[in-house]
């Protein structure tokens, strides 16, 4: 066997080579030491390791140089990815006679009686259930505002958009509701659709009706809350949802603790004109121990011995909601929207309410024309009364044409008897709703042409959650005469006869 | 499906709320340094360590694309001022802990409202640390802002005097008037907030004409002629083919991109764009990546990676890029270089979303906006957003571009579909205003005011930036935020203000970074030589009362005028000083 002897291949050199390298004896000699005393190992043991190290380099080595070829694209390759690129269209092409292209063009003020398309008509179609569109004195105080104030606002609430009307407003608002606080925003849409995601957040979990608005769904989406849709204004539906929810905030103690929870209804569903059933949503609250918002765009000024909406119409006490939110686009035949509550709820919206924070505030005039239609629902809730009696009025004419007449296999009509706004939906579907809404369209039309102006209900078909039934949608105001509505429910029958046979 | 079905809508969105933001240090060439000969906009020299003060500073890189000097300045924070403010937090924070220990315990007066005691067992609806921020720190300069105003925000304003006798917890009106305090917080850029002359006129005519409201959606009952008109006028202005207004300026965002984009669409949007693209990108589903502040190579970096890499996990390509992008940006005063931003949008085939808030109006020797100032084609900007809040006095928005995408939007907005039509009166001062601006009416005043604005902005930035003070923004935008960087200095400013009749707007967290609190100075048209310099003493005195004046950058060629200074740098970029932030 071969052995490499270390200490024949050093000891001659190293004793005399090192002292003239300077260094001192005892280091010299401890060099010695070391380099003859470490072990001996076979020649081949060595080669072998050798050889083997080389080879775990260059695995190293071939392997990194392997995935850098297979994962990264070279610039050439990513010019020709840039340059393949072809993107969808903006906006898919329309066909030019899309129904909602051709807008019906309304001249002169949309109250009573409305010009559309050059032809006068009954308005049938605009929400100005109290006729305050075309008042007088609602014009007078908006025009004294104007010559006041000029017409916009230059700013958001914080910086210099804050009028003197406007607290005034939210002051009036609130007095009129009986509840601490009012908070205005200058655009009915961006009401609720605000207030939601300001208390509900990720995490938080919301219940809410089926049949729930889209400016809900919207508010809904912003939050990023867990969404439990119950059955619309089906109770045992709901309280199932609490039950399940009340079932899993045991088995997790701690989150529970930190969950949110809101049932979020509208007073009266536009989509159905129907109202919620607040007293059973209450005693539910206090049960499960969940807040309730209340929407009340189209019950605000309408229900309710003074028109403060659904909670004055069952006599629910209104702390009992904790936020109640309503446009003035309606019944105040004004725009914006405002939230009503207890300051405790609704003061937190003046820093977390996107469309309060971040918008420019409500035209002054719009807000004085508003005081000035609140005014008139205060000074005369006869209005709200008379109103009433012509609606009971063209429900039961409607019912009549309708429902008891042998002809009603064509037509149903949803609604309760308080609703200002009632749909009128085939009784049977043709199963494409393409076809329904033609077929409505020509009813609407027919009327047009006899000089009652109705409308379809419009929804984004693709963004609803549960997308109505198509439906004409029939408003009643003040304004309308009894011989109106007697017209109007004669001539959709005579167009239910006549389209839909 | 079944109606019970549990869903959280928004989870679905979690993935498009996943910011991806680049790093501004980082490189942005790859390994083999390849890439710069492909990007359109190189990454240039930067230093590798940076102070997150200088992360704005402004080098364009293609100065071909820009027919004028494009001048933009953020000055460093002072290393001192940086270091006392955070101390100035930490100190209000500590505070704020130890009052509301003492407020828990009862010693102190807690005046923050209860939750009723019948809902005591309910989950709180705010979570306790929720509003530390508001009950410590907000509340103790409160009273600076949501002033109320009981006059025409015009130049000058009345103010409803008030005062608080519990440390701005609750707030009683005197019944006095401050008169004629000089605005310097109203965005009327072109003076149209006004309560006499035509617009006035004429909107009282529609008053009548009409009524305030219109009791239905565009869609159904509520499409008015003057809408019509208006919506014509709006495009003719922008120079597009077709136009659509909307009843609210926030609105017109949120609820026409969610039309726009969707799933498997990648949304670029700046970091300091408003609330309203920010919300309307999150509801449209679409994934959101973030660059830096107009920071183009921030920007192309994510166009190049969207494309090449496709969507995260599945790899398949995006459906198509939306880059959402504001005129002026109303914090910083910037304004978005246009030209780059088209430039890489026709390159990488994204589509172009520019919300025109601030500078419609308020730019361009048209006033035609951020298009106009740089000469640029409307046609190469996909969808013009805009509000006529500020310049027009009015309130509302629109969106102007191809027939196509007007027509898709007005059978697929949110806002048409749903929301109330705009009020007839509103419509009829942005008409009238715009035929102003645009000299329909045979008079040359909107070529006065546009000429007065811009004249009043050079002015104002110029005489501040003399006095020392740090200005962030472009030398011709009318937004002029002036830096504060305290907390205290916040409440001391506007109050200091004041007490000297000129209205201005402060801005802390969070609308803007932690240290970099500011006030806001919105130059306007109406504002006359006179009143301005009276702002500008104002100012230069509270500055020395509370030592603003920060500026250490005292070489501002004032005496050339910001145009010329900056054309001669543009012309020989090597003139460019390291310590001088005006690169060109």
């Amino acid at each position: 066997m071969l052995f490499i002897d270390y200490s024949s291949a050093f000891n001659t050199i190293i004793s005399t080579k090192l002292r003239t390298l300077g260094l001192n004896t005892s280091i010299c000699n401890w060099i010695l030491d070391f380099l003859m005393g470490s072990p001996q190992a076979p020649a081949y043991h060595l080669v072998l390791e050798g050889i083997l190290i080389l080879w775990i380099i260059r695995l190293l080595f071939s392997k990194t140089y392997k995935l850098q070829e297979r994962s990264d694209l070279t610039e050439k390759e990513k010019e020709d990815l840039i340059e393949e690129w072809q993107p969808e269209p903006l906006v898919p092409p329309m066909s030019k006679d899309h129904p909602s292209l051709n807008y019906d063009i309304v001249t002169g003020p949309p109250s009573h009686k409305i010009i559309v398309n050059g032809k006068e008509c009954i308005n049938f179609a605009s929400f100005n259930f109290l006729g305050f569109l075309d008042n007088e004195r609602v014009k007078q105080k908006a025009l004294t505002s104007l010559r006041r104030y000029g017409v916009g606002t230059c700013g958001p609430r914080g910086f210099y958009g804050t009028f003197d009307v406007h607290l005034e407003l939210e002051d009036r608002l609130a007095k009129f509701m009986k509840t601490e606080e009012a908070i205005i925003y200058s655009y009915g849409f961006a009401t609720i659709a605000s207030a939601i995601p300001a208390y509900s957040k990720r995490g938080d979990i919301v219940f809410v009706d089926e049949a729930a608005c889209f400016s809900i769904q919207k508010g809904l989406q912003a939050s990023r809350s867990f969404i439990k849709y119950f059955k619309h204004n089906d109770m045992e539906d709901l309280e199932r949802l609490l039950k399940e929810q009340e079932i899993e905030d045991q088995r997790n103690p701690r989150k529970a603790r930190v969950t949110r929870r809101f049932i979020i209804v509208e007073g009266l569903y536009i989509n159905t004109a129907d109202v919620c059933p607040l007293p059973d949503l209450v005693k539910l609250k206090y049960k499960y121990k969940v807040r309730i918002f209340l929407e009340e765009s189209m019950s605000f000024g309408v229900l309710g011995e003074h028109g403060r909406g659904v909670t004055e119409h069952f006599g629910v006490n209104i702390d009992d909601i904790d936020l109640i939110s309503a446009n003035m686009e309606n019944a105040v035949a004004s725009i914006g929207g405002f939230c009503c509550g207890r300051s405790f709820v609704i003061d937190h919206q003046r820093l977390s309410g996107q469309g309060y924070c971040f918008s420019a505030s409500l035209p002054p005039m719009l807000a004085a024309a508003a005081i000035e239609a609140l005014n008139i629902m205060e000074e005369d809730p006869v209005v709200i009364l008379i109103w009433f009696r012509f609606f009971i009025f063209m429900y039961d004419l409607v019912n009549k044409y309708f429902q008891i007449d042998s002809y009603s296999a064509v037509k149903s009509v949803i609604g309760e008897v308080y609703a200002p706004a009632l749909h009128l939906q085939l009784e049977r579907s043709s199963g494409s709703r393409d076809t329904d809404v033609r077929m409505l369209r020509s009813i609407v039309d027919y009327c047009l042409e006899r000089q009652i102006a109705l409308t379809l209900a419009r929804y984004l078909d693709k963004e609803e959650r549960f997308l109505p039934p198509p439906s004409i949608r029939v408003v009643v105001t003040i304004e309308q005469t009894e011989e109106d509505i007697e017209k109007a429910a004669s001539c959709i029958r005579e167009a239910a006869l006549a389209i839909l046979k | 499906m079944p109606p019970s079905m549990t869903e959280s809508s928004a989870n679905k969105l979690v993935n498009g709320d996943v910011c991806h933001r680049t790093a501004n240090g980082k490189k942005s060439t790859g390994r083999n340094g390849f890439v710069k000969n492909h990007c359109l906009f190189q990454q240039p020299q930067q230093k590798k360590y940076r102070r997150p003060s200088e992360k704005n500073n402004h080098v364009v890189r293609s100065t071909s694309l820009y027919n004028r000097p494009f001048v933009e300045q953020f000055e460093e924070t002072p290393l001192l001022v940086a270091v006392l403010t955070y101390v100035g937090y930490g100190i209000l924070t500590i505070f704020g802990y130890l009052r509301d220990f003492l407020r828990n315990w009862g010693v102190e007066n807690c005046h923050v409202a209860r939750e009723r005691d019948e809902q005591k067992d309910f989950v709180p609806l705010y979570q306790d640390f929720e509003n530390f921020y508001t009950r410590n720190l907000y509340m103790r300069i409160r009273d600076n802002w949501n002033r109320p105003i009981c006059s025409v925000p015009g130049a000058k304003m009345d103010l409803v005097e008030r005062t608080s006798k519990d440390y701005n917890w609750t707030f009683e009106h005197t019944g006095k008037v401050v008169k004629d305090v000089i605005n310097m917080g109203s965005y009327n850029y072109l003076g149209f907030a006004e309560n006499t002359g035509r617009c006035a006129d004429n909107a009282t005519g529609s008053t009548h004409k009409y009524g305030v409201g219109v009791g239905s959606t565009r869609s159904e009952m509520g499409n008015l002629d003057i809408h019509e008109e208006l919506e014509q006028l709006v495009a003719r202005f922008l120079g597009v083919e077709s136009s659509m207004a909307f009843g609210m300026g926030f609105a017109t965002n949120s609820m026409n991109i969610p039309a726009l984009a969707g799933k498997g669409c990648l949304i670029l949007s700046d970091e300091l764009n408003h609330a309203s693209l920010a919300l309307g990108a999150r509801l449209s589903g679409a994934t959101i990546r973030v660059f830096k502040h107009n920071n183009m190579v921030s920007l192309e970096k994510l166009l190049r990676d969207a494309i090449v890499h496709g969507q995260p996990r599945t790899h398949r390509p995006w459906k198509k890029m939306l880059i959402l992008v504001e005129g002026i940006y109303s914090m910083e005063g910037s304004i978005v270089r246009l030209p780059e931003v088209i430039a890489l949008k026709k390159h990488y085939k994204a589509y172009l979303y520019l919300d025109e808030a601030h500078s419609i109006g308020a730019l361009g020797p048209r006033g035609g906006g951020v298009v106009d100032y740089f000469g640029l084609d409307p046609k190469d900007v996909d969808i013009m957003m805009g509000t006529f809040t500020k310049s027009f006095g009015a309130a509302g928005g629109y969106i102007g571009g191809k027939r196509e995408l007007i027509d898709y939007l007005r059978s697929h907005s949110h806002s048409s579909i749903y929301a109330t039509a705009m009020s007839p009166p509103v419509s009829q001062q942005i008409i009238t205003s715009m035929k102003i601006i645009m000299g329909e009416d045979n008079t040359t005043l909107g070529a006065e005011r546009l000429k007065q604005l811009s004249e009043n902005t050079t002015y104002f930035r110029r005489k501040l930036r003399e006095m020392g003070f740090i200005i962030y923004g472009n030398n011709d935008s009318p937004v002029v935020p002036m830096m504060l960087y305290m907390p205290a200095k916040i409440g001391a400013f506007g109050r200091e203000m004041l007490k000297r009749n000129i209205g201005t707007v402060v801005v802390g967290f969070p609308a803007t970074p932690i240290i970099e609190s500011r006030a806001r100075f919105c130059v306007s048209a109406a504002h006359t030589r006179d009143m301005l310099d009276t702002a500008l003493e104002a100012i230069g005195e509270v500055g020395d009362v509370l030592q603003l004046k920060y500026s250490r950058h005292h070489d501002f060629p004032s005496s050339l005028g910001p145009w010329s200074s900056a054309e001669s740098l543009l012309l020989e970029p090597s003139h460019v000083k390291p310590s001088c932030h005006i690169t060109n």
